[in-house]
């Protein structure tokens, strides 16, 4: 609200010696300094165009090459054979991997942060709710290797005990029944994918829940509520759709995140109902797997895949910025 | 005091029956011991399964007191809280985890010999070596992307904010917003596209381009909400005194927001200097020092440790964690660095 | 169901600063008590001390006694969410709940209390906004968002949703003073309605909204910039404006200074 007007309102012309050049000094491109330096601006800008076009250019381009060699449906396949003759392969496996990892991250995260947001905004201590923020903001900013370092050293023998132990109660279900194997299968992804995204979506939904007008709190107190009422009459509603665009950064993240689930997961061509046995694999981790063992047709196929991830992703946050757009229209016609 | 429980309809009294200050605590220590019991009496083995079952009593048993002695409106503010206290715990104890973990075993095998050597003449399964290869690599190819993505982004900033009106303003801050979101391996898979129409094979500068695609929308983002920090009246007075646009921009804007600048610029480089997707397959990783970006295979830091992380033996994990402390170190010292030159910039900037 | 306000030597803080000291006064039920005075001098904080809102604010901390029909809002085992219900507030600027609907609005106060049938609700929802004079305005769209409504209505709907859980005492916050003439007129006229079956304490920048609608009127400065509020003199509204005791008063009300 209060920035986003100054982007309208440009500054004056410059003083103008004759009235004829004064249409196009009020673009700023009369003198040859104002010239040039428009362009350069202008010219990146535009360069950023290109680079977007480039990208979905050519890896259509690459990607036609690979599908066109594809014996195998590149949409239902669950091989990834790709140094065959002629290759096979498919994202079957991948799609489903991606999703399932990013489900559980999403499951995960979403409610944990927004309590920590909550926890930051309404119920810590002030003294302690200052340098907690900083440390997360700092955790968003340690390196995805490092988490999949630790991951793999740490987290995974740590799961050992849980899957042990969701086998033996939630079995049953199917959905958390174990043979036993390493505990590397899609539950210990989502779980390291929902420690790395906690902290951005942490971070958004604060700033969110920090900004509930403080008299739609007072309002809520006034009739005697408590303090989770007064979260759940004001503080929610108002910050619902900062939270989902928070999340769908978070997924983002999630959907793309390549080294720390390559390190993590043991991954396997077929599809499991289980989250404890090895099934699937994402499209981040097949393309940094593969990629060393592939020939130029076999990275071709990678980047198919990668070209998927990226129409996902542009989904993905093309969403969330939708509603993050259409939150200021709402809040501004509030204000 | 009264005991009774306050009734759903109208309390006749304020003074409702409220549970006292250490009740938190007594419920807490009296789950844990029951939790404890059970554990010992089923002969569970995990302490995990021991914290679940006293968090679970925890919550019940928060519940079932406040419902009993305050109502249960009290009952469900204290279950809330009690939730939101343990989603922040929850969440501390990874985090808490890695960094530990990083430090402790960071520091054993991390020296002067480490920062200094190469893994030239060490096998991965042997120990010994260093991470100088790595660092020159990551030093070379950040240092590169930045020198192409910084000033692209931050003119594209000053596009936007100086000169921005029309569709293409538009345009720009929409796909800046899209590219955002690029995730690190399609942006490499990118340039390995180009590099496959040419036949070329991994060098240093291919991930740089990489790194800097990555970096500009960052930068334009951080650029523009500083831009945007610069009050109006300013650029009206130099104006007003026939200064050109341009030289309004360079002498008074530029100077004015040149604090925040440099941190969004700095905040990008930590996080592109993290990055390991696109070196994996624009740069390839070498062994070797390579003091030249624009030929041959490279090592870089983030790549150093995903090879020694697959090596798979002791000594290379031990180098693993070394050099994560050595990038995180450096990360961190770049966002304190950044943070700090935020604010002994920020009087400058505005208000 | 109204009840008297005995305050006794109450003192109120922000963190370290004193923000009201040592105030005492009693507000009979069934009447409309005005607090004037210069800005700053802490008759919002002193209101908000009325029904425990002043300990929301970050730092906030008050002591004295505050009693409600011998009761202190202030002693050991009260609980300030029943206080709040007791002891409505209606604010400067209003504040309907954004994206709760008219009814909704109104109702929200019940809803924390419990189950109530659909029919109840619906008789407390509109008895509460004809007590309000906002009826007949809203009646055919109570599923709309309260925020669509004009500021008066607002304001309105927020005494709506005060009266509509029973307090005892209802406290209000210089409710015109982010309204136009017209609606300020309709808020003036309802607060002579309410004072039948609530005790009202209202605060006000508005000397001639304090002489219309106030039995009585307490009048508040402060020393100088920095120190703590005081309550200057408290008395029939009708003797605070034609010949109050103190000469500060006579100053602040003739125009002299504030």
């Amino acid at each position: 609200m209060d920035i986003s007007t100054k982007q309208t309102d440009a500054p004056p012309p410059a003083p103008q010696p004759a009235l004829t050049e004064r249409k196009r000094d009020a673009r700023g491109a009369s003198r040859p300094g104002d010239r040039i330096f428009l362009g350069l601006s202008r010219g990146s800008g535009i360069l950023l165009l290109v680079i977007m076009a480039a990208i979905a250019v050519f890896l259509t381009y690459r990607a036609s090459l690979a599908i066109s060699k594809d014996h195998g449906n590149f949409l239902t396949t669950f091989e990834w054979n790709t140094n065959l003759t002629p290759p096979v392969f498919g994202i079957a496996v991948l799609a489903f991997g991606t999703v399932v990892s990013s489900i559980v991250a999403m499951a995960i995260a979403v409610p944990v942060a927004v309590a920590i947001a909550l926890f930051l905004t309404h119920y810590a201590p002030r003294r302690l709710s200052g340098p907690i923020a900083y440390v997360i903001d700092l955790l968003a900013a340690v390196p995805s290797i490092v988490y999949g370092l630790w991951g793999a050293l740490v987290l995974v023998p740590h799961m050992q005990g849980l899957y042990g132990w969701l086998d033996d109660y939630l079995g049953w279900t199917g959905l958390f029944s174990w043979d036993g194997g390493a505990p590397r299968a899609m539950l210990t992804v989502g779980i390291l994918l929902a420690i790395m995204i906690l902290p951005i979506i942490t971070n958004v939904s604060r700033e969110v829940f920090r900004q509930v007008p403080r008299m739609h709190e007072e309002a809520a107190l006034a009739l005697g509520a408590t303090r989770w009422e007064v979260v759940r009459m004001s503080v929610l509603p108002f910050g619902r759709s900062g939270v989902i665009s928070a999340s769908m950064l978070g997924l983002g993240r999630a959907l793309g995140e390549t080294m720390a689930v390559a390190t993590v997961l043991s991954p396997s061509y077929d599809i499991q109902a289980s989250l404890l046995d090895p099934g699937g694999g994402t499209f981040a981790q097949n393309i940094a797997s593969k990629f060393g063992e592939a020939t130029d047709q076999g990275r071709d196929a990678l980047i198919a895949s990668g070209l998927v991830l990226f129409v996902i992703t542009l989904l993905v946050n093309g969403a969330a910025r939708a509603i993050i757009a259409r939150r200021k229209e709402y809040s501004g016609a509030n204000a | 005091m009264s005991t009774a429980a306050v009734t759903d309809k109208r309390p006749s009294t304020l003074r409702g029956a409220s549970l006292p200050k250490w009740s938190p605590w007594a419920i807490a220590a009296g789950s844990v011991a029951v939790a404890a019991g059970l554990g010992l009496v089923a002969g569970l083995h995990s302490k995990v399964q021991w914290g679940l079952i006293a968090a679970l009593l925890f919550v019940a048993g928060t519940y079932g007191i406040a419902a009993r002695v305050e109502g249960r409106r009290q009952a469900k503010d204290r279950v809330a809280t009690s939730l939101v206290w343990v989603a922040f715990l929850l969440a501390v104890v990874p985090l808490v985890s890695l960094v530990w973990t990083t430090v402790a075993r960071g520091v054993k095998v991390l020296d002067v010999y480490f920062l200094t050597h190469s893994m030239g003449i060490v096998a991965d399964s042997e120990p010994g070596g260093g991470i100088y290869h790595a660092i020159i690599g990551s030093l070379e190819q950040v240092g590169l992307a930045t020198a192409i993505g910084a000033p692209i982004g931050v003119l594209t900033a000053i596009y936007l904010v100086e000169y921005g009106r029309g569709r293409l303003a538009q345009a720009v801050t929409f796909f800046v917003d899209v590219m955002t979101g690029i995730p690190s391996i399609v942006a490499g898979l990118f340039i390995l596209s180009l590099m496959l129409i040419f036949h070329m094979q991994p060098f240093g500068f291919a991930g740089s381009l990489a790194l800097a695609i990555l970096m500009m929308p960052v930068v334009v983002r951080s650029t523009e909400e500083m831009l945007k920090l610069v009050p109006n009246e300013l650029r009206e007075a130099s104006l007003a005194l026939g200064v050109p646009k341009w030289r309004t921009i360079l002498k008074v804007v530029l100077p004015t927001s040149i604090g925040g600048i440099t941190t969004g610029i700095m905040l990008a480089v930590a996080r592109i200097t993290g990055e390991t997707a696109p070196v994996l397959l624009l740069v390839f990783g070498n062994p070797f020092i390579n003091n030249n970006p624009f030929e041959g295979a490279q090592a870089s830091l983030p790549l150093y440790i995903f090879q020694q992380y697959s090596a798979g033996n002791d000594a290379a994990f031990d180098r693993a964690w070394a050099a994560s402390l050595t990038l995180i170190a450096f990360v961190m010292i770049l966002n304190l660095v950044a943070r700090g030159i935020a604010r002994w910039k920020a009087p400058k900037t505005g208000r | 169901m109204a009840k008297r306000i005995d305050v006794s030597g109450l003192t109120a803080y922000y963190g370290s600063h004193k923000a009201i000291e040592d105030i005492s006064m009693t507000v009979e039920p069934r009447s409309v008590t005005a607090f004037i005075g210069p800005s700053g001098c802490g008759k919002s904080t002193f209101l908000r001390t009325l029904n425990r809102m002043h300990e929301v604010t970050p730092g906030g901390r008050v002591e004295g006694k505050v009693l409600l029909d011998d009761e202190d809002l202030y002693g050991t085992g009260i609980d300030p969410v029943s206080v709040r219900r007791e002891v409505g507030m209606v604010f400067q600027r209003p504040n309907p709940f954004p994206t709760m609907s008219i009814f909704e609005n109104v109702a929200a106060g019940l809803r924390l209390n419990g189950n109530y049938k659909k029919s109840r609700l619906n008789d407390i929802v509109e008895k509460s906004l004809r007590g309000a004079n906002l009826w007949n305005e809203v009646k055919d769209r109570l599923n709309k968002p309260g925020s669509g409504l004009s500021g008066g209505q607002q304001q309105r709907l927020c005494i709506a949703r005060a009266i509509a859980v029973e307090p005892k005492v209802l406290l209000m916050d210089e409710p015109c003073s982010a309204l136009d003439p017209i609606s300020t007129l309709a808020i003036e006229d309802l607060i002579g309605e309410l004072k039948e079956r609530f005790t009202i304490v209202i605060v006000t920048h508005n000397m001639q909204q304090a002489a219309r609608v106030s039995d009585r009127t307490a009048f508040f400065n402060l020393a100088a910039v920095g120190q703590p509020g005081r309550l200057i003199e408290i008395d029939d509204t009708e003797r605070i404006f034609s010949n109050p005791s103190v000469q500060a008063t006579e100053d602040y009300i003739s125009g002299r200074f504030g």
